[in-house]
């Protein structure tokens, strides 16, 4: 029997005249069906492309950024930057998108720190802690965060009275269910020293810290680093008003019809958004933190033990810093998350990006082009966010051999 | 130089532990390791009765348990008002969908129910068999007996379908869908051709970067536009590519967690063994890649249950949508109708999640069982 005739063993493939097999050889494929991807991918294109013209031309509609500068003609409830009816449909997108980086980077903060609070929680030894933790955390991850946000949003607005009757904090805060309006600062000449004298501040922390650190190798001594800086950092802006002269004036809201005028709001919707966010994100957050801090070895506690650490400085010294370097990629698609989740304020009607997107897209009928400014918007959040994070975790990174 | 690293004097000596047998110390060590742990302890248990209370009061004590309308439910001092949820909740299951043809969810529901119980519990045999038919024709037949429109069945139309029903599809297309799409767009992220690489990349991470609410916007807003002139797509088929699409790229980079879990020798030993690449990836990589991952796969179905409610918010009614729109009738629009709603809501979500979350556990434990030795 020839080794040929038995079916389980392939003959070599035949080489053709000038040596190169077209059917076998991998580079040929691969040639081929990359082609044909690409092909297929242009064909979608083109008729896609060709669809929406016509679709276009049949509604009367022309692709074009000219309608960003027309008249927005509605109003937004609560912006970081001056905006009326009679602002242009860009700054209406402008003002949501500052409403959006505003409401997830203060989600951010919140999040962060009670996760990391009830993830810590959740080790306790004391097991009433830990048990309240994971009740928490099973409670929270279990419901969509959008019903958490109705629920926050009839819980936040119910209880409040209307305008009229509003809560009256020394006719300068008033609660409401129009929100919690507050006198707003107006800064006059000088008020700049303030933030000057943070950023110096800053400056000077860091050199502090740094100069300690090298202190503390050379002689062993610690030098109060911490209370120090964080006592500089609050001191310095308010001292720099001080020199400056206190120079702010304050406007005061007061009720005018059924609505406050004058002072600054804080609306309900933004308060539901916030909360719903932060406890929404703590919760998945502290589950990170846990595992971060789980994957530590027990030996490491131990060590420190050995070494008359106390259990707080262990914490902070040798188990939080290594177990950061777990938790960092998780966290940062959790931010991601978080920023991605923000637009669920379209549901509650908290003007962010989307909600100015979706109205933008209502008034202009602009559909293509409104949604896919906000795409581009939120991918740039998105990869800035992922940017950052990556440096972070590559300064936290062990350098290895 | 001073050198203060090292202790000169001794840390005094602690008394030993109390004896471990003791039922109180045990206790005391569980509860109030230190004087600040006890307080915290107290505070802990404190809130968590009060609420508890809060929650029992108004769900059980002063709850309103039967009414003809919203009148009782309106007085001060009601607490749920459960006749609503009576009176809703069919209307939660089945949406619009006519009252006379319920049968036709009903059975879908059943159907499927049970073919899932097959596959989820390990000891039931034909699990190819029951999986085929779960993930390929039961979706077909389902469709085809909801919208109806052959053989005397009445057609349905999808915009009368709601609620749970509605919740439930959003859920299992979404799962159908991005499982398969997501192997294939990790596969070919992993791939060693160059542009398949860079389009599944691109697809894959500009979806992961934007909100699902704006791939909803886009999906019915855009969608359209982008088809052949004069067709008028389904709305809720448009929203459910638009899901499904969404999931998938999560999915692929779930999977794609797995595939790098393989150690190299086992690309290297099918290689010799010489399978080409697609027996490859289906004998070799695959099954034990897809395996590791069962777990995230799992929470990445969680996530999708729970993200069904997003579609709220491009108009389909869904489980919250409908219970959402039920708050508004003049029968029983009273202060209590809301939160009755939302409760109800939190248990069903949460029951299911919890559920999800646990079998997940469960499985990863069933599966770990094989590596130990």
């Amino acid at each position: 029997m020839t080794i040929s005739s038995d079916p389980g063993i392939q003959k070599a493939p035949a080489a053709t005249a000038d040596g190169f097999d077209f059917v076998y050889s991998p580079r040929f494929r691969a040639l081929v069906s990359q082609t044909v991807v690409v092909l297929l991918l242009l064909w979608g294109l083109y008729e896609m492309v060709a669809n929406t013209q016509a679709n276009l031309a049949k509604l009367n509609k022309n692709f074009g950024f000219d309608f960003l500068t027309n008249a927005a003609g509605f109003d937004l409830s609560t912006t970081l930057i001056p905006f009326s009816s009679n602002s242009s449909y860009a700054t209406a997108l402008i003002a949501g998108f500052w409403n959006t980086v505003l409401v997830s980077v203060l989600g951010m903060i919140v999040s962060t720190v009670m996760g990391v609070f009830i993830g810590i929680m959740r080790l306790s030894k004391n097991q009433v802690v830990s048990g309240f933790a994971t009740l928490f955390i099973e409670l929270v991850r279990n419901i969509p965060l959008l019903l958490q946000l109705f629920v926050w949003y009839a819980l936040v607005l119910k209880p409040l009275p209307s305008a009229k009757l509003a809560i009256n904090f020394q006719d300068s805060i008033f609660i409401s269910n129009r929100g919690v309006v507050m006198p707003h600062p107006t800064f006059g000449e000088g008020a700049w020293l303030a933030p000057l004298f943070l950023v110096a501040a800053i400056f000077g922390t860091w050199f502090y810290a740094r100069w300690a650190r090298q202190q503390q190798f050379e002689t062993g001594r610690q030098l109060p680093v911490w209370s120090v800086n964080s006592a500089a950092l609050v001191l310095a802006p308010i001292v720099g008003f001080a020199v400056a002269g206190w120079p702010v004036t304050w406007s005061y809201p007061a009720l005018a019809g059924f609505n406050f005028k004058g002072g600054m709001t804080i609306v309900p919707e933004m308060a539901a958004l916030l909360l719903g966010l932060s406890i929404f994100y703590a919760a998945s957050t502290a589950e990170i933190v846990r595992s971060g801090i789980m994957a530590v070895s027990q030996g490491q506690t131990e060590a420190s033990m050995a070494l008359g650490l106390t259990r707080a400085q262990a914490l902070r010294q040798v188990i939080l810093p290594q177990a950061m370097r777990v938790m960092i990629p998780p966290m940062a698609s959790q931010l991601l998350s978080l920023t991605k989740d923000s637009s669920l304020a379209i549901a509650i009607g908290f003007p962010d990006l989307m909600y100015a997107s979706g109205t933008v897209n209502n008034q202009s009928g602009k559909a293509i082009e409104v949604f896919t400014l906000a795409l581009l918007v939120y991918l740039g959040l998105s990869l800035l966010t992922a940017a950052f994070m990556n440096w972070f975790n590559a300064r936290l990174k062990l350098v290895e051999r | 130089m001073a050198r203060e690293f090292v202790r000169t004097v001794d840390v005094p000596q602690r008394p030993p532990p109390a004896r471990v047998a003791n039922f109180w110390a045990v206790w005391r060590d569980r509860v109030a390791p230190s004087p600040l742990s006890a307080v915290a302890t107290v505070v802990i248990a404190l809130v968590v009765a009060s609420t508890v209370w809060t929650v029992v009061d108004w769900a059980v004590i002063r709850a309103v348990w039967s009414a003809p309308d919203r009148t009782l439910c309106s007085e001060p001092g009601a607490g749920a008002c459960w006749p609503f949820a009576d009176a809703r909740k069919l209307q939660w299951v089945y949406g619009l969908y006519p009252i006379d043809q319920r049968w036709r969810p009903n059975i879908v529901f059943t159907v499927g129910a049970l073919s899932l119980a097959g596959l989820l519990i390990p000891k039931v045999p034909g699990k190819l068999w029951n999986g085929i038919f779960f993930f390929s024709v039961f979706p077909v037949l389902a469709v085809a007996l909801l919208l109806g429109g052959f053989a005397g069945l009445s057609f349905v139309e999808t915009t009368s379908w709601g609620g749970f029903l509605v919740t439930l599809i959003a859920s299992f297309t979404s799962i159908v869908v991005s499982l398969p799409l997501g192997v294939a767009l990790a596969i070919g992220r992993q791939s060693e051709l160059p542009i398949v690489k860079l389009l599944c990349t691109i697809f894959i991470e500009t979806v992961r970067g934007v909100p699902l609410v704006l791939v909803l916007f886009m999906a019915v807003n855009m969608l359209p536009l982008f088809l052949t002139p004069g067709t008028v797509p389904n709305k809720f088929a448009i929203v459910l590519v638009g899901v499904a699409l969404f999931f998938s790229a999560y999915m692929a980079e779930v999977v794609r967690g797995g595939l790098q879990a393989m150690p190299k020798g086992q690309y290297e030993a099918a290689n010799a063994l010489g399978l080409h690449y697609w027996k490859l990836m289906t004998f070799i990589i695959l099954p034990q890649a897809l395996k590791i991952v069962i777990p995230s796969i799992v929470n990445t179905f969680i996530g999708v249950v729970q993200n069904t409610t997003l579609v709220l918010v491009v108009g389909i009614f869904d489980l919250l949508n409908m219970v959402n729109a039920g708050f508004n009738d003049a029968t029983w629009a009273s202060p209590q109708t809301g939160n009755t709603g939302y409760f109800s809501l939190a248990v069903i979500y949460w029951v299911i999640c919890f559920a999800i979350s646990r079998y997940s556990l469960y499985i990863e434990r069933r599966l770990n069982v094989g590596h130990e030795r």
